[in-house]
């Protein structure tokens, strides 16, 4: 007899499920290969909905590159993360979650600032903007929170010059973000942090059209709103969306990153102790591989039948991505869970993969280049001023790292 | 080798300039241009490995 989903629903493991105690930078063990018991197989989520989980790395790969696999939020069947997910206007969406050709337009309006080249000569503004940083550490008292004093700062600071955002207001949209990637937010609370983002971005817009500077958002309000090519509103979520993604992700990075150096001393000592900005390359490649701080999936709805690791996903049914735990799939990295600042990292799927991976991606490996490069160089006795079992991550978090480290040297 | 590019589907990620900065670079909008069509042998691991990260699979690379 053909089992039908709603019989083997309790047996499901729940996503997201929670980390194993003690292993703060492993994935969910329940959601992992080999305890998974098919290569391609569902889970649970908060409403009852079993979409599919895609754990292989060459599975997701394959799939995020396929045009069957719509991200399209506004369809039956997305896999929302919650209900103010679910609940939010479909007129506020942002090119995220949209499908080509119309993510591709919109894409293709802000890909010009994070080439390579932009993000090199960067390179000398976030190095005095990171060595600032340390110095006013360094001048102050001991212990600090590394997440308030330089984790967050870095990467705000060199979002805001780039967007053209005041950086004063920074308490204002790090308070509204928090509340935004906070797993817990009511929708009614979600709501009203993204509203306060937009309309806040809305009227720099208006001051970026008076007098525009040389700015991302400058360019977007002369070049496309102007124009009549997006209105307002699209240009100021989309800076929204920009400014958010800018800081909360590599701030992330550089506060979970040095728990993870400081607790693997033998690498730490490798980032420290190298002059070759290729090993600094590298290195980084292999933290967002194993740190994984985008640890709420990747998510997408079937619009075909599509057959993959055996099983038959259906038209209509929801997909999530583990990026986490294909960046653990032995087949693609030996010795998955050890961190080695050696090994070569760069085919890791942390800013996902397919048209919709990271616009940002350039920008961040620059900052974390400069970070860890610097960090550890300048402040070489660096240490934890909490017990590590102290520390709270962010389990709760659509991005994942720690809410404070408490830091002496 | 020849490296062939499909521009239209390019999404600026910038990996193959990363990965071969003497045979890929990218225009004003971030979208990928090739600077040598025919890259020498030393070249191809490079060239390989910037065609397997590109996220949109843009690079197609003819053997012979």
């Amino acid at each position: 007899m053909t089992e039908t989903v709603a019989d083997t629903a309790a047996g499901l493991p729940g996503y997201p499920s929670p980390r194993a105690a003690g292993c703060p930078f492993d994935p969910p063990p329940a959601l992992r290969p080999p305890h998974a018991d098919r290569p391609v197989s569902r889970v649970r989520l908060w409403d009852g909905t079993q979409p599919w989980l895609i754990t292989r790395h060459a599975d997701l790969r394959t799939l995020l590159n396929d045009p069957r696999v719509s991200a399209d939020s506004t369809r039956d069947g997305y896999p929302h993360r919650s209900a103010s997910m679910q609940g939010s206007d479909p007129a506020t969406q942002t090119f995220l979650s949209m499908d080509d050709p119309e993510h591709a337009r919109l894409r293709r309006m802000v890909t010009s600032p994070f080439a390579i080249r932009k993000m090199e000569a960067l390179r000398p503004s976030i190095q005095k903007i990171v060595d600032d940083l340390i110095d006013a550490m360094l001048a102050g008292p001991r212990p600090v929170d590394l997440v308030e004093a330089f984790a967050l700062p870095v990467p705000s600071l060199v979002i805001c010059a780039l967007l053209g955002v005041p950086y004063e207001k920074h308490d204002f949209f790090q308070r509204n973000t928090r509340v935004i990637v906070r797993r817990t937010s009511s929708p009614e609370e979600v709501a009203a942090a993204n509203t306060a983002l937009v309309d806040y971005m809305d009227d720099l817009l208006g001051d970026k059209l008076a007098h525009p500077a040389d700015d991302l958002l400058s360019t977007l309000a002369t070049e496309r709103v102007a124009t009549g090519e997006m209105t307002r509103r699209e240009a100021a979520r989309m800076g929204n969306l920009l400014l958010a993604a800018g800081h909360e992700t590599t701030a992330n990075m550089i506060a979970l990153g040095t728990v993870a150096l400081l607790r693997n001393p033998d690498q730490l000592a490798r980032l420290r102790d190298t002059e070759d900005p290729k090993a600094v390359a590298g290195a980084v490649e292999e933290l967002l591989r194993y740190l994984n701080i985008t640890h709420s999936g990747r998510r997408r709805v079937a619009l075909e039948d599509i057959e993959i690791g055996g099983e038959t996903i259906r038209a209509g049914e929801g997909l999530i991505f583990a990026n986490d735990i294909a960046n653990r799939d032995p087949d693609a990295f030996p010795g998955p869970d050890r961190l080695d600042l050696s090994r070569d990292a760069r085919r890791h799927v942390a800013f996902g993969y397919g048209v919709h991976q990271c616009l940002g991606q350039p920008l961040a490996r620059v900052e974390l280049q400069v970070v860890y490069s610097t960090l550890y160089r300048r402040i070489p006795t660096l240490a934890l001023d909490t017990p590590f079992e102290q520390l709270e991550f962010k389990h709760d978090g659509l991005v994942y790292g720690v809410y404070k480290l408490p830091v002496t040297w | 080798m020849r490296v062939e590019v499909d521009q239209p589907k390019c999404v600026a990620s910038g990996q193959c300039v990363l990965a071969a900065p003497d045979v890929f670079d990218q225009d004003d909008d971030g979208i990928v241009v090739t600077l040598n069509d025919r890259p020498d042998t030393g070249l191809h691991d490079d060239v390989r490995e910037a065609a397997a990260l590109c996220p949109a699979a843009v690079i197609s690379l003819v053997e012979k």
